[in-house]
């Protein structure tokens, strides 16, 4: 009844900690994959005008002492095209997307709405931002007069699929371009801001033309994003950018769900290694005169000392069986049985086998682990006085 | 080394408790004692004298703080622990008051348990062994009888059989008679009688019965730590 009890207990245990760490992984992908499927994990842009003091040159006298911070003009990237090849061959990123931003105003009869145009190569830039997965009218094409627009502004500016808008830039050029595709980025205020052209036309809108504002990258590890955004600024002198650095909150909530996550393990794990201990150390006070007997009948120290360890080792891996399994079921019905509004399911849910294995043999550790005090106990009874009791 | 060396010598053997302490407390003082191979000897003294002290030195359960104690010629003193474990696995067998069977196993099961401590598995020999040991001691029937569904005199003569099951030289009985009631304490001394006289395994008998101690070959009596007195029985004779 005892060891029924305390598997139990290491059942709910694992099940517990597979529950949890299955539902926070797949909601933590989840977020992931929705961050950075609409942003690069890296962005090169050019760094800040800075503005030095007036020298005499004979002197080296400064002649105008206070210094205003300049006006940050839309720039290209210096030598762009040979950042491009050389970040191309690094083995540590996937995609390299240059592109061109611009703030522009889009004109309809007397509606007008700001808005970010930013120009893309669309057979790179598409690995990067899944736009056609977002498109949800007409098609994902991007040729010189092409223009995607989101939701919001199309119905702000009353406009559908091949309607013609007026782009006028900040720089003073305007282009009419017609719709080819409306996307929703499941963001309101993506939906009315963000547009996609050409790269040549947001070229030619910004009198930039041959030039690109960012260079966007994807690399295989995002964790990694902004050790491998270090190399690269210093490799190249463009300023690099994560999507860790700018998205500090959002990392750290993620860290933070990790912490919990870990947290929780660890004091579930102590309060199965607690438990098995003291059912362990309660059996050798109730054997003690059997250990006594056995150790008179030759058993020695070490075999008595590996029973006791044998033992904690099975009930943890039994229990984190039946846990293991039991923790596995209850996600996949919490996950089939919690949907979304309109019946889809809420985030894709993630089962690993690697978190069943690790738990199963990370619960037969910590039983023997936890099984070590009874079983050194165990076999330290001197037996005379075990079996005197 | 003689020939053929006592199964149990002790030469000069002490006992003190709280040692180098105020109360410092020798229990057992300079016992000298010599068994023979298929001696039948009653070990036999008032209660606090010592007995169960020497009982467990001369089990190897307990280590002596002077002296030279010798198990089949084989001097134990400087013995590890492992060796120690190994020697009393070996040659000695081990009878209490109490018969200490494990309870959620059969007679068969317990009394093939030093085997297994032995060789971990149990095999075909280890069967037969403990089969050939219960029909020695009359219980071929009650084999695959838990123990706790035994009477206390059938429970003592399985774990007379235990005690037996690794052929030891020597077998200490630490008054196995004392739990039971004259019928059944008479039948458990005739089966040590038997293994003695048909195996000629030296038996160590602790007694307060001096009906089953003048049935030894030889009594022992200890008084206050000292062996007082060792001297033949008419049953020798």
């Amino acid at each position: 009844m005892q060891t029924i009890f305390i598997v139990m207990a290491v059942a709910i245990g694992v099940a517990v900690i597979v529950f949890m760490s299955a539902l926070l992984l797949s909601l933590q992908a989840n977020f992931i994959k929705r961050v950075l499927t609409s942003q690069p994990h890296i962005q090169l842009i050019p760094p800040d005008e800075v503005a030095r003091p007036l020298r005499e040159p004979a002197s080296d006298r400064v002649l105008a002492p206070i210094v205003q911070r300049p006006a940050q003009r839309i720039r290209s990237i210096d030598q762009w095209q040979k950042i491009k090849s050389q970040l191309s061959e690094w083995p540590d990123i996937v995609t390299v997307s240059p592109t061109m931003t611009v703030s522009a105003l889009a004109v309809r009869g007397d509606a007008n709405r700001s808005i970010t145009l930013i120009g893309i190569d669309p057979e790179v830039y598409f690995k990067i931002v899944r736009v056609p997965d977002y498109i949800i009218a007409g098609q994902p094409r991007v040729l010189t007069d092409d223009i995607l627009i989101g939701t919001e502004l199309a119905k702000d500016l009353g406009v559908t699929l091949g309607d013609k808008i007026n782009i006028q830039a900040a720089t003073g050029s305007s282009r009419v371009l017609t719709i080819t595709g409306i996307f929703d980025l499941g963001n309101k205020s993506a939906n009315q801001r963000t547009t996609y052209v050409a790269l040549r036309t947001a070229q030619a809108l910004s009198n930039l033309v041959g030039g690109v504002t960012t260079i966007d990258l994807t690399v295989p590890d995002v964790y990694a994003a902004e050790e491998i955004a270090q190399a690269v600024q210093a490799a190249t002198g463009v300023e690099a950018d994560s999507w860790i650095k700018t998205n500090v909150q959002f990392f750290t909530a993620v860290n933070a769900q990790q912490i919990s996550n870990t947290l929780i393990r660890v004091f579930v794990g102590l309060s199965v290694a607690f438990g098995i201990a003291s059912v362990l150390i309660v059996s050798v006070i109730q054997r003690s005169k059997d250990i006594g007997i056995l150790r008179a009948m030759g058993t020695s120290q070490g075999q008595i000392l590996r029973v006791f360890l044998l033992q904690g080792g099975l009930l943890g891996f039994l229990g984190s069986l039946i846990g293991a399994a039991a923790g596995g079921s209850a996600v996949v019905f919490w996950h089939g049985y919690m949907r979304q509004a309109d019946g889809s399911e809420l985030f894709p849910l993630i089962l690993e086998p690697s978190l069943f294995i690790n738990m199963v043999l990370l619960a037969a550790v910590i039983g023997v682990a936890a099984a070590a005090v009874p079983a050194l106990r165990a076999a330290k009874l001197d037996p005379v006085v075990a079996i005197r009791g | 080394m003689a020939e053929n060396p006592p199964v149990l010598r002790l030469d000069g053997v002490c006992k003190s408790y709280n040692i180098g302490t105020p109360v410092e407390i020798e229990v057992l003082h300079d016992i000298a004692l010599e068994l023979q191979r298929g001696e039948f000897v009653a070990l036999i003294g008032p209660s606090g004298s010592g007995k169960s002290t020497l009982l467990n030195i001369i089990g190897l359960l307990d280590r002596p703080t002077r002296g030279r104690l010798f198990i089949e010629g084989r001097e134990t003193s400087k013995l590890n622990d492992a060796a120690i474990t190994e020697l009393r696995g070996h040659s000695i067998g081990f009878v209490f008051q109490y018969h200490y069977l494990i309870s959620a196993f059969t007679a068969l099961e317990n009394v093939m348990m030093p085997l297994l401590v032995e060789h971990a598995f149990p095999n075909e020999e280890m069967h037969q062994r403990a089969h050939d040991l219960l029909a020695q001691v009359g219980l071929t029937q009650w084999e695959n009888n838990l123990a706790n569904n035994m009477s206390g005199g059938q429970q003592q003569r399985v774990a007379i059989a235990r005690a037996l099951a690794m052929n030891p030289a020597l077998v200490l009985a630490d008054e196995p008679t004392g739990n039971l009631d004259t019928k059944s304490a008479n039948t458990v001394f005739e089966m040590m009688q038997h293994v003695n006289q048909t195996n000629g395994t030296t038996f160590l008998l602790v007694t307060h019965n001096m009906d089953l101690a003048r049935r030894c070959h030889r009594i022992v009596e200890v008084v206050d730590g000292r062996i007082v007195t060792t001297r033949p029985t008419r049953a020798t004779a």
